[in-house]
Parts: structure tokens; C-alpha cells; sequence
């Protein structure tokens, strides 16, 4: 209705409507900003981020007041959403930075080879020395045991749901794949704790119960198979099918047809499936927290006594108390981030090679 | 929405329905030949055979199809077998006490305040990103040129994969200065508002924790949003430009209405996320169970940050009672999931019968 409503302005008689010159927003924006500027350091109430917030806001009342008296309501509404909308971006843009920034300047504190090449065994709270090689022997270890029951067993769930499911079964798997990927990491650490650490390992263990890195493995596995299975789902529905009926056509079975045609067209955009999945189990400190116990010696054996991982590295160095402890942090956190942003580009990289597309 | 045409465009961006139909002609073809049932021709092909390569398969792809449904009710199962007798032992009223004293001695804790702490801190946090979130996809799909659009959905995806840890840390030591310097501002001025009242010290607060959490989910409230936005039907868009209707308002009549369920459901995902978010949170707040709507002085505890801490020095009535604490959490977030993929899952349907 407000659409159809005629508005004088912008239908009157000419063909040109008046518009707002395009110096108005600039002028608008120094006016708001000396207005607040005065009356936050006049009367004392703030700093200059108060100055910026405010002027801003002035700025938007201001505009919108001009672009009201010229181009009429429509038009002001238009520009000022607009406005808003462009800073919304600023605004999430500005944490962004801030972490990329802090991380980098931090990090190259401890960037050195002492610290990817020792452990934090004996080191004490005054030692400025220490790595974090343990947490990486942690992280790889876990992340590749995850993958390796993770990836089979989330693109066959994917093949079912895409070449064999039907009925209510598959409908079911697949709500709850959707549902599944929303479980807290948290959670998952839980259950591992409930079901691996405290009932089935004290059967291997004299009665004890043993934290290791598989336990943390099994907890990013429940974290990973959901992600797995609904990105690798979503590839190969989008294989034609054509190729499907051409194999038949000649003869070759199904599940052959799947092995051999499907998967390798769909790969690339699997492999970048798994791959952001990765990344993010990479990332988890949670569960690795809860199950693996964490220790500051090398331990290669994920089977067997605690581990760490680089997440949980930064995690305990954070809220250790040593003077030292925080450096350490801050270049495990910027390793954390390479690694994970390195499997993340390139995943999306592949993903562009991928002939794959909707 | 009634009022939405066919949506061509979507119909291969669509959901499973759009495309299982073709791998269902498929699959009949497959099996066709295979079926001696009168089918001509069918009795001169082999029999299927009960123990071969094809039912193998099926089997073991249908089996860790199941895994799925396994391991949820695994969780169930085991965290209510392993919470019962720290349950049995609990002194006090499990949901309504607000205190954590878990231990095998007298152990009194339930999980009032820290249930609240959760729902506060993630509320809070989706009220800040949510319409940032939804600014951000709304300048991604109709405002931004598109190289832009590109860059800085490339730039919010990997924003997605920052590990939690990360975030936690720069809040601790980074982000917790200009939010005390907030805090102390807003005490000074607004102490008459019950939610920035009392006498510090501020900094670890519930606001530091949400406006971490708020950064966190910014990214999947932002991505799924800019999705649906984006499938809006051009017919719709064009039709509300050709009446006169300025950008803002063929955003209003047009994208927006369109979006509802998807954003909607974009934000009980991210509420999910929240109310799970662990790391993060328990390296920010301060850690008290008093249930107050003061944000900005030290304290707060989440569920997921409470086990955190507390996992440490928990023994086994402690660990019991910190793994009741995530089955609460279990139940919550899968309600909230729950909810949010049958709004995604209503709208695929009505989408597929428009297609």
C-alpha cells in the first residue's frame, strides 16, 4: 500500500525529482561528528569512543533528517537503512581485526624453534623456555585417528542416504544428522567420558579408568560424523544422474556404479567436505579437555596414558599463572589457527576446482 | 507467503526432494532387471542373490547410516546411566538448588543458576549478533558489489573456523579492557538500571562472555541467513522495483517476508551454538552461582563453562554430577535443534511442492 501511495516528490510534474548532493553525507557525517565531539568532552562523560558511537548515531538522525526535508520520507528511509546495514559490517569487521591483529603481534613472541621442537616437561612457572610439541603430536594424532573411523563410516551413511535410503528410516538419519550437528563439544566429551573413559577402558586397565587420545579421537569422531555425512550427502546428490543410468545401461552393478562412477565425480567436493571438518575438530578444546586428560610430556602412544593437544595447550597455558605462560599461549593459539585456516583455504580452494555445481 | 510463485530458481539449490526423485528412477532401474516378478525378459537375467557383493554393500552403507542414530541414543543412555548415582547421592533439589558443591561428602549442587547463567549469556549474545548477522547478509546478497560480496563471505567463512579457544583467549587478555572500561562507564552512569548496577570489579562479567559469544555466532546466523536471502525469487524482487518500491522497501516486501523461516531458523542454530559454547566462556567469566541480572560484574557461570572448570577437581560423585549437568544441556540444545531443523525441513517441503 505504501508503495502505490503517490508521492509528490518523486512523481511531480519534472522528470528530475530533487536528490540529495552527494557532498550532503560527508557534511552530515563532520557536523554529527564536531557535535558530539563537543558535547561528550564538554561535559566530560566519555573518551573518544563514546565521541565515534555518538557521532554516529547523530549522523544517522542528521541524514536521515536531510534526505527527509529533500527527497521526501521513502527516500530516507531508503538511505539511512542502507547506512545501517553498511555499518553492520564495520562492525563485524572490527573483531576480525582485532584477533588478526593480536594474534600475529603475540604470536611471534615464542614463533621460534624451541618452541615447536620441546615439550613443557619440567618446565616450571619460571622458565621462560618450553614448547608445544607434545600438543602437536596430541593434535595430529587425534585428529587423524578421528578422521580415519570418520571418514568410512560418514560417506557410506551418505551413500545410503542418497543411493539406497527410502522411507522413514532415511528420513529419520537424516533429521538426526542435522540434529547431531548441533551437539555442544561438550557433550560429546561427556559421552566419551561416560562410555569410553569410565566403563569400557577400566577393562583394559586393571579397573582404572585411562584418559588417552583415543578417547579424545573417539569424541571428535561423534563431532566430525555428522558434518562428514551432510557435506558428502550434498555432493553426491549433485552427480547426475545420467552417469548412474549409463552404468546401469551397460550392466555394472550398483554398488560397482557407486564405487567406481559416483564417488570419484563427487570426490573433490567430499574431500572438501572432510577436510573443513577437520578443521574443526582440530579446533575443539572441550572434549579433548574431559577425555584426554592433558599432560606436559610427549606421549606418542594415544592409547595409553594422557595426551594433549594444541587446543588444550593454549587452553591451560591462558589460565596458567606463570609470567611466561601467556607468550606461550598466544603462539600455540597462531600455530592453532595456521593449521586450521591452512586445511580451511585449501579446502575451499578444491572446492572451486570441484565441476560439481548446483 | 502465500503469496510466493514457483520457485524456479531454487529448485536445484533445494533440498533432497528436488533431487531424490531422480536417484529414485534410478534406483528403479537398477533394480528392475534384477526382479523376475513377470517383468519381460527378467527370467533369462540372474537372480539377485541374497549373499553377494550388492547386499553386502547395502548392509554396511545402511549399517553406518544407523551409526547416527546409535550414538544419540548412545548419549542419552550413557549420561543418564552415569549421572543416576551422583543423582541418588545429590542432597539438595537438583533444578531448583543454585549452588555446586559436588563432592563424595555431602554433595549439594543443582544447576538454577547455572541453567540461568547459559540461557542469559546466550540470549544476550543473540540479541547483539542477530541483527549485525542479519545487516551483514543483507549487504552480502543485495547491497554489496558482488567481488565484495564474494571477499567478505570468503572472509566470514573463515571467521566460522577460528577454533573457540582462540576467541577465548583474545577475550581474556584483549578484548577484556575496552569491556571493563564499558562496564565501569556504564556503572557509573547507569548504576540505576539493575543490569549494570553494583560495586565492580568488573571485567569477567556475563557481558565480556556474550559479547565473545556474539562474535561466535555471528558467522552461522550470518552465512545461513545470506543463503535464503539470496534465493529470493528475482520475480519478486523485480516486481516490487517495477512499482516504484525504493531498495529498502523491495528488501521489506519482498526479501524479508520470503526469509522469515530461514532466518528463524538460522537463529536457533546459533542459539544452539550458544547455549553449547564451552571454551570460550569458561575462559572469560568469572565464575559465580548467584543468580542476578547484573552483567557487567565479575561472575557468571554457564553449564558448559561449570563442567570445564569444575572437571578438574571432580571425583566421582563430582563427575556424575557435572555429567547430569550436560545431559541437561543435551536435552536443551536438542530441543532447540530440534525445533530449528523442523522450521528448515517445513519450509524445503513447501518450497519442493512450489517447485
Amino acid at each position: 500500500m505504501t508503495l502505490l501511495a503517490p508521492e509528490q516528490d518523486v512523481t511531480a510534474g519534472s522528470l528530475h525529482t530533487k536528490r540529495l548532493p552527494a557532498w550532503a553525507a560527508l557534511a552530515t557525517a563532520v557536523v554529527a561528528l564536531a557535535l558530539s565531539a563537543a558535547l561528550v568532552l564538554g561535559t566530560g562523560i566519555g573518551n573518544w569512543v563514546l565521541v565515534v558511537v555518538l557521532g554516529a548515531v547523530l549522523y544517522l538522525i542528521g541524514f536521515w533528517l536531510a534526505a527527509n526535508a529533500v527527497e521526501g520520507p521513502r527516500s530516507a528511509r531508503n538511505r539511512t537503512w542502507s547506512a545501517l546495514i553498511h555499518s553492520a559490517c564495520v562492525l563485524a569487521i572490527l573483531p576480525l581485526a582485532s584477533v588478526t591483529w593480536t594474534l600475529i603481534s603475540n604470536g611471534i613472541n615464542r614463533l621460534d624453534g624451541n618452541f615447536f621442537l620441546t615439550s613443557m616437561n619440567n618446565i616450571g612457572a619460571r622458565d621462560a623456555n618450553g614448547g608445544a610439541y607434545h600438543a602437536i603430536v596430541g593434535t595430529l594424532e587425534q585428529v587423524g585417528i578421528a578422521a580415519l573411523i570418520t571418514i568410512p563410516l560418514g560417506v557410506l551413511g551418505a551413500i545410503y542416504l542418497v543411493e539406497y535410503g527410502r522411507g522413514k528410516l532415511s528420513l529419520a538419519i537424516r533429521f538426526f544428522v542435522d540434529v547431531m550437528t548441533g551437539i555442544p563439544s561438550i557433550v560429546a566429551g561427556l559421552f566419551v567420558l561416560a562410555f569410553w573413559v569410565l566403563i569400557v577402558s577400566p577393562l583394559f586397565n586393571n579397573g582404572q579408568p585411562q584418559y588417552s587420545g583415543f578417547a579424545a579421537a573417539l569424541a571428535l569422531s561423534v563431532l566430525m560424523l555428522p558434518t562428514i555425512v551432510r557435506s558428502t550427502e550434498e555432493m553426491l546428490r549433485l552427480v547426475p544422474a545420467p552417469l548412474r543410468e549409463g552404468a546401469y545401461a551397460l550392466g555394472v552393478p550398483k554398488w560397482k556404479t557407486i564405487l567406481r562412477i559416483v564417488i570419484p565425480t563427487a570426490l573433490p567436493g567430499i574431500v572438501t567436505g572432510i577436510m573443513l571438518s577437520i578443521a574443526r575438530a582440530a579446533g575443539e578444546t572441550a572434549p579433548v579437555l574431559l577425555v584426554a586428560g592433558g599432560t606436559a610430556a610427549i606421549n606418542f602412544n594415544p592409547f595409553e596414558n594422557n595426551q594433549s593437544s594444541l587446543s588444550l595447550f593454549v587452553f591451560s597455558q591462558a589460565t596458567d599463572s606463570s609470567r611466561f605462560s601467556p607468550d606461550r599461549a598466544w603462539t600455540a593459539a597462531l600455530t592453532l589457527v595456521a593449521l586450521v585456516l591452512i586445511l580451511t583455504i585449501a579446502a575451499k580452494l578444491l572446492a572451486r576446482r570441484n565441476r560439481l555445481t548446483r | 507467503m502465500g503469496d510466493t510463485p514457483p520457485r524456479s530458481v531454487d529448485a536445484s539449490a533445494g533440498g533432497p526432494g528436488a533431487h531424490s526423485t531422480r536417484a529414485a528412477g534410478a534406483a528403479a532401474s537398477s533394480d528392475g532387471p534384477t526382479d523376475n516378478n513377470g517383468r519381460g525378459g527378467g527370467s533369462s537375467l540372474p537372480r539377485a542373490k541374497a549373499f553377494g557383493a550388492e547386499p553386502a554393500f547395502r548392509g554396511l552403507t545402511q549399517a553406518s547410516g544407523i551409526m547416527v542414530l546409535v550414538i544419540i541414543v548412545a548419549i542419552a543412555v550413557f549420561l543418564i546411566s552415569e549421572a543416576i548415582p551422583a543423582l541418588r547421592a545429590n542432597q539438595e533439589n537438583f533444578f531448583t538448588f543454585n549452588e555446586w558443591h559436588a563432592q563424595s561428602s555431602d554433595p549439594r549442587f543443582g544447576i538454577a543458576a547455572i541453567v540461568f547463567g547459559t540461557v542469559l549469556s546466550a540470549v544476550i549474545a543473540l540479541v547483539v549478533a542477530v541483527p549485525i548477522a542479519l545487516g551483514i547478509a543483507l549487504f552480502l546478497s543485495h547491497y554489496a558489489h558482488r567481488r565484495i560480496a564474494t571477499w567478505l563471505g570468503f572472509v566470514i567463512d573463515l571467521l566460522a573456523a577460528v577454533p573457540s579457544v582462540v576467541f577465548g583467549l583474545w577475550g581474556r587478555s584483549v578484548f577484556i579492557e575496552p569491556v571493563r572500561d564499558f562496564s565501569v562507564w556504564l556503572n557509573h552512569y547507569f548504576s540505576w538500571i539493575p543490569l549494570f548496577g553494583g560495586n565492580g570489579p568488573f571485567g569477567n562479567s556475563i557481558l565480556l562472555g556474550s559479547l565473545v559469544l556474539a562474535i561466535m555466532v555471528l558467522p552461522i546466523v550470518t552465512s545461513l541467513s545470506r543463503e535464503v536471502f539470496m534465493q529470493t525469487p528475482k520475480q519478486n524482487e523485480e516486481a516490487a522495483l517495477a512499482l516504484g518500491a525504493t531498495k529498502w522497501e523491495m528488501v521489506r516486501t519482498a526479501v524479508l517476508p520470503y526469509g522469515r523461516p530461514g532466518v528463524i531458523a538460522a537463529v536457533m542454530l546459533g542459539l544452539g551454538r550458544a547455549l553449547g559454547e564451552t571454551i570460550a566462556l569458561a575462559m572469560t567469566l568469572g565464575s559465580s552461582f548467584i543468580i542476578t541480572a547484573n552483567v557487567i560484574q565479575n561472575g557468571g557461570v554457564t553449564i558448559a563453562s561449570n563442567i570445564a572448570n569444575g572437571f578438574g577437581e571432580a571425583d566421582d560423585i563430582g563427575r556424575g554430577a557435572l555429567i547430569a549437568s550436560g545431559l541437561v544441556l543435551f536435552t536443551i540444545t536438542l530441543v532447540v535443534n530440534m525445533i530449528a531443523r523442523v522450521i528448515i525441513y517445513r519450509r524445503r517441503e513447501f518450497t519442493d511442492v512450489a517447485a
